[in-house]
């Protein structure tokens, strides 16, 4: 294999690694859009999810992109018990590789999980989300939606608002997207910043209304409750009117321009019920390009023979 | 026992640097100069040809787990690797289980050291079980030879207690020791709160937690009259507080780790656990602050605060993993190299057998009469740093597979030689 | 060039060097029309025909190929033309590397119609079965014919052309190169 054979982090592929997904997610949308949506390259490979962290989306994501391929799937997560409490990470890793698998992809509360693991396996290992730190499979397919949508990130205005401090979506979506040339914006008030974005190749605003008009898309964070009590905002209410996208301020965005958010949303307090479900809130095909773009991780992974490039 | 004689080498002690031999018996110094008489009938020669005779090391700051966490280090692993380092006396830390907050953990400490191949001292803490809120017994830690006292681990939050503990120690010539960590303000932070922090996703807490202390602890130095001796100091900020009071007359010391003159916050890409350490790797300009501390003597001693932890511990995921690094067996060589052999052998010698209160036996200088605790130090000698060959139990050391220079090649404790040509005789 | 490509490319890349050419751009033209005309004959008319070139050598001869149909049979309704990339259902994955070259394209339903599989070179048959086992995932044809510019010979598999432009005796190692001026036969020179 002349390139990577983990998918940790956005960060380690640069423009061509990220193009060269979206090259071959192309192919995997077609086989998704087929009556039979299923080809055999995978056959006799193992991908086993291993989640510490509650997701059935994402999960649900990886195991049909797996199955696809055709490649046999296996699942551990915490929500089933299945992962026992206690157990140190690295033997519940010792014992899933003990049964012969090619590829772990997992979800973990902790940052940097995904790369212990990649010291104590053979398989490929793929990050679903760590801890604050990246989601690189929401950043491809996220990008894979803008680039269908406006043809080309080069020059393009993205902002990303919420809770940028705590998001390893907004982290991952950083770097995927000024790696395709955009200009990317953070919105947010200070308390839901990173304490330092030194070396960050972004934009800073906490004036969402400013910002809105210029933009070519805006991407939606989603806002999580337990922030209240950490003294980071006075009160949903007060973060909605500040930096939820309403009805009001959505009118004020170009045509063109697209919403999205990475799901699952708060209609209410990010993002305005009516306004999720408007032509052009993307929200839907995110989603869907997500069983193709993880097809294609999958398939450069583990079937290609070339693995990612950086 | 049979005479020591120590021959070829070059000694350095607070006195300066000369040629000279060293004829050791009965546990102390009879002679040093040049070209001794190496014909006794008893005489055990120690080969120092090349080399540096040195006092032996003192370490203010070491964990050496035992009682309660033997399977990280034991204080006869633990005082191995300390005298493979060329230490000869160590101040083993309180946060062991149970702390030592009383004189029965004191006792027990110092009986399993009796044997060790370092002097093991005691630090007391300074509430019961290190929990922050009562006075520990003193007096009682005291009479058993007891001389600095911290909750290390920790910082004691209350600033009263604080206060009083202060006044108390002022009776009994004893020094507190403050881990300077202000909890609220570093609550959930498991590294430096900055750039990589940001990047990489993990919770940091900022310098001001450290510092926020040190200016406490300066002011009630100043209100009580009390000495304060500030454990572990990592930040330029903290440095430059400790700079100032000094220059006020204060009775304060400090201490900085050989991590924190080496190492910065941006290794923790990798996620390995082994860099994670209380206080944590900060930015390079604290590092540049530390040393400057060091050279202009704002910082006094070099202490390792050796942490060893199980191997499976070191291994969960960052955020998980318990802090601490080892250092008795790599600070010589670190030390050697970031300030100069001069500055390395005054931090790591005569200053913290001063704060120790243990000059008397440790420290040095080598001269006739003196106990015989001295280090023989082959400064050309080149080694690579070997997580599953240091004699420490555990194996989380920041610097594995990095090639040193200059490795202690004898120790000697009160006369007995326990370690001759880089091996350890027991 | 693709089955020379996939059979025999070593891993580092190299620079086909030709030794002779055995058709020109004529020549080609010619066959193409003959095997267009084969076609309407075999299938009595071009009713329920459907052109399928294979990625990337057969995609253009299948589009000429089509156009020489409308040509021949300008009173039949133009004869779809899809394409085809067989690289999820190759057998040799895992053994070499293996990535898409294009997406493919069959913007039409394949049951009950008879498909005429288009590639430039047939060589050990493998692509044609692989591309037979995607056409399944497709639907159910009621035929499948091959129709190959080239055949040189060396079958693994049970698998013959029902329309040849030239059949071209080869050495194994010798490479075959199909493009739109001509065919000719030479071999990769590994550039160090």
């Amino acid at each position: 294999m002349t390139g990577m054979k983990h998918l940790l982090g956005i960060q380690d592929l640069g423009r061509d690694g990220i193009e060269e997904v979206m090259r071959i997610t192309d192919s995997f949308v077609e086989v998704s859009s087929r009556q039979i949506p299923k080809v055999p390259t995978l056959r006799g490979k193992t991908v086993v999810s291993l989640f510490y962290e509650d997701s059935t989306r994402t999960r649900l994501s990886f195991e049909t992109a797996a199955k696809r391929l055709s490649a046999d799937t296996m699942s551990f997560s915490v929500s089933t018990s299945s992962v026992k409490k206690g157990e140190s990470l690295k033997d519940t890793v010792e014992t899933i590789e003990a049964m012969g698998i090619d590829a772990i992809v997992v979800r973990h509360s902790s940052s940097g999980a995904p790369h212990r693991i990649a010291q104590w396996t053979e398989a490929s290992v793929i990050n679903a989300g760590d801890g604050w730190h990246e989601h690189p499979t929401q950043a491809l397919l996220d990008s894979y939606t803008l680039l269908n949508k406006l043809g080309t990130l080069d020059g393009r205005r993205i902002a990303i608002v919420g809770d940028i401090k705590h998001s390893r979506v907004a982290r991952s979506d950083v770097h995927a997207f000024t790696a395709l040339g955009a200009d990317v914006t953070l919105v947010a008030p200070p308390t839901l910043l990173p304490p330092s974005l030194d070396g960050w190749p972004v934009d800073v605003s906490h004036d969402l209304d400013e910002v809105i008009p210029k933009v070519d898309a805006i991407y939606l964070l989603r806002m999580q409750k337990e922030r209240m009590t950490e003294a980071l905002l006075p009160s949903l209410r007060e973060y909605t009117s500040l930096y939820g996208l309403t009805q009001r301020r959505a009118r004020h965005l170009q045509d063109h321009a697209i919403v999205m958010h990475p799901g699952p949303m708060n209609r209410g307090v990010e993002i305005a019920a009516e306004v999720a479900d408007a032509p052009n809130a993307v929200i839907t095909q995110q989603v869907a390009n997500g069983v193709a773009v993880r097809m294609a991780v999958l398939f450069l992974l583990l079937g290609s023979g070339v693995g990612l490039s950086e | 026992m049979s005479d020591l004689l120590i021959v070829g080498g070059t000694v350095l002690d607070e006195r300066g640097r000369r040629r000279a031999d060293v004829r050791i018996a009965d546990g102390r110094i009879v002679e040093v100069g040049e070209n001794l008489d190496t014909t006794g009938a008893e005489t055990q020669t120690l080969v120092a040809a090349g080399c540096i005779v040195a006092p032996g090391l003192v370490d203010l700051h070491t964990h050496l787990r035992e009682p309660g966490r033997e399977e990280a280090e034991t204080i006869e692993t633990g005082s191995r690797a300390a005298a493979l380092g060329g230490y000869t006396a160590v101040v083993a830390m309180p946060n062991t289980e149970p702390a030592i907050d009383s004189a029965a953990v004191v006792q027990q400490v110092l009986d399993l050291g009796a044997k060790a191949l370092v002097d093991v001292h005691v630090a007391g803490a300074i509430t019961i079980n290190r929990e922050g809120k009562q006075l520990a017994p003193f007096a009682e830690m005291a009479e058993l030879g007891v001389r600095l006292f911290t909750d290390d681990g920790s910082g004691v939050q209350d600033t009263r207690l604080m206060r009083r503990a202060l006044e108390y120690a002022k009776a009994l010539n004893v020094t507190l020791a403050q881990h300077c960590e202000d909890a609220a303000l570093a609550a959930g932070g498991h590294m430096h709160e900055g750039e990589w922090s940001s990047r990489l996703g993990i919770p940091g807490q900022p310098a001001e937690a450290e510092e926020l202390m040190v200016m406490r602890d300066i002011a009630l130095c100043r209100l009580t009259g009390a000495p304060v001796h500030f454990l572990h100091l990592s930040t330029a900020g903290s440095v430059e507080l400790v700079r100032q009071a000094k220059a006020k007359g204060l009775p304060i010391t400090a201490e900085a780790a050989p991590h924190h003159i080496t190492l910065t916050h941006e290794r923790v890409q990798t996620f390995d656990p082994v860099f994670k350490v209380n206080p944590p790797l900060r930015t390079e300009s604290d590092v540049a602050a530390v040393i400057e501390g060091l050279r202009d003597g704002t910082i006094d001693a070099i202490a390792t605060d050796h942490a060893p932890h199980a191997p499976e511990l070191k291994e969960e995921p960052f955020d998980q993993a318990p802090p601490g690094m080892l250092g008795l067996e790599t600070a010589l060589s670190l030390t050697i190299a970031k300030l100069g052999l001069e500055l390395a052998v005054a931090t790591l010698t005569h200053r913290p057998a001063r704060i120790a209160q243990i000059d008397d036996e440790h420290g040095g200088p080598i001269a006739e009469g003196r106990p015989a605790n001295l280090c023989v130090i082959d400064t050309e000698q080149t080694w690579t740093v070997d997580p599953l060959a240091l004699a420490s139990r555990s194996r989380n050391t920041p610097y594995a597979g990095m090639q040193l220079t200059g490795k202690v090649r004898h120790t000697i404790l009160r006369g007995e030689p326990v370690v001759i040509d880089f091996e350890a005789q027991r | 060039m693709a089955e020379r490509e996939r059979i025999l490319t070593p891993a580092h890349a190299g620079v086909f060097v030709a030794r002779s050419q055995v058709m020109d751009a004529g020549d080609m033209k010619r066959a193409v029309t003959r095997i267009a005309h084969e076609i309407v004959e075999r299938n009595h008319g071009l009713d329920g025909v459907v052109l399928i070139g294979l990625q990337t050598g057969g995609v253009p001869l299948a589009e000429r190929i089509g156009s020489e149909l409308e040509r021949i049979e300008a009173s039949a309704a133009t004869v779809p033309v899809g394409s085809l990339d067989v690289a999820f259902y190759r057998d040799d994955i895992g053994l070499r590397p293996v990535l898409p070259e294009a997406v493919t394209d069959i913007p039409f339903d394949i049951t009950g119609t008879t498909v005429v599989l288009v590639d430039d070179v047939l060589f050990t048959g493998r692509t044609i079965r692989a591309a037979l086992n995607a056409l399944n995932d497709y639907g159910r044809p009621k035929a499948v014919q091959l129709a190959v510019m080239i055949d040189r010979g060396h079958r693994e598999l049970p698998i013959r052309p029902d329309y040849v432009g030239k059949n071209l005796p080869t050495k194994r190692t010798e490479l075959v190169d199909v493009t739109a001026d001509g065919v000719s036969i030479g071999e990769v020179v590994n550039q160090t």
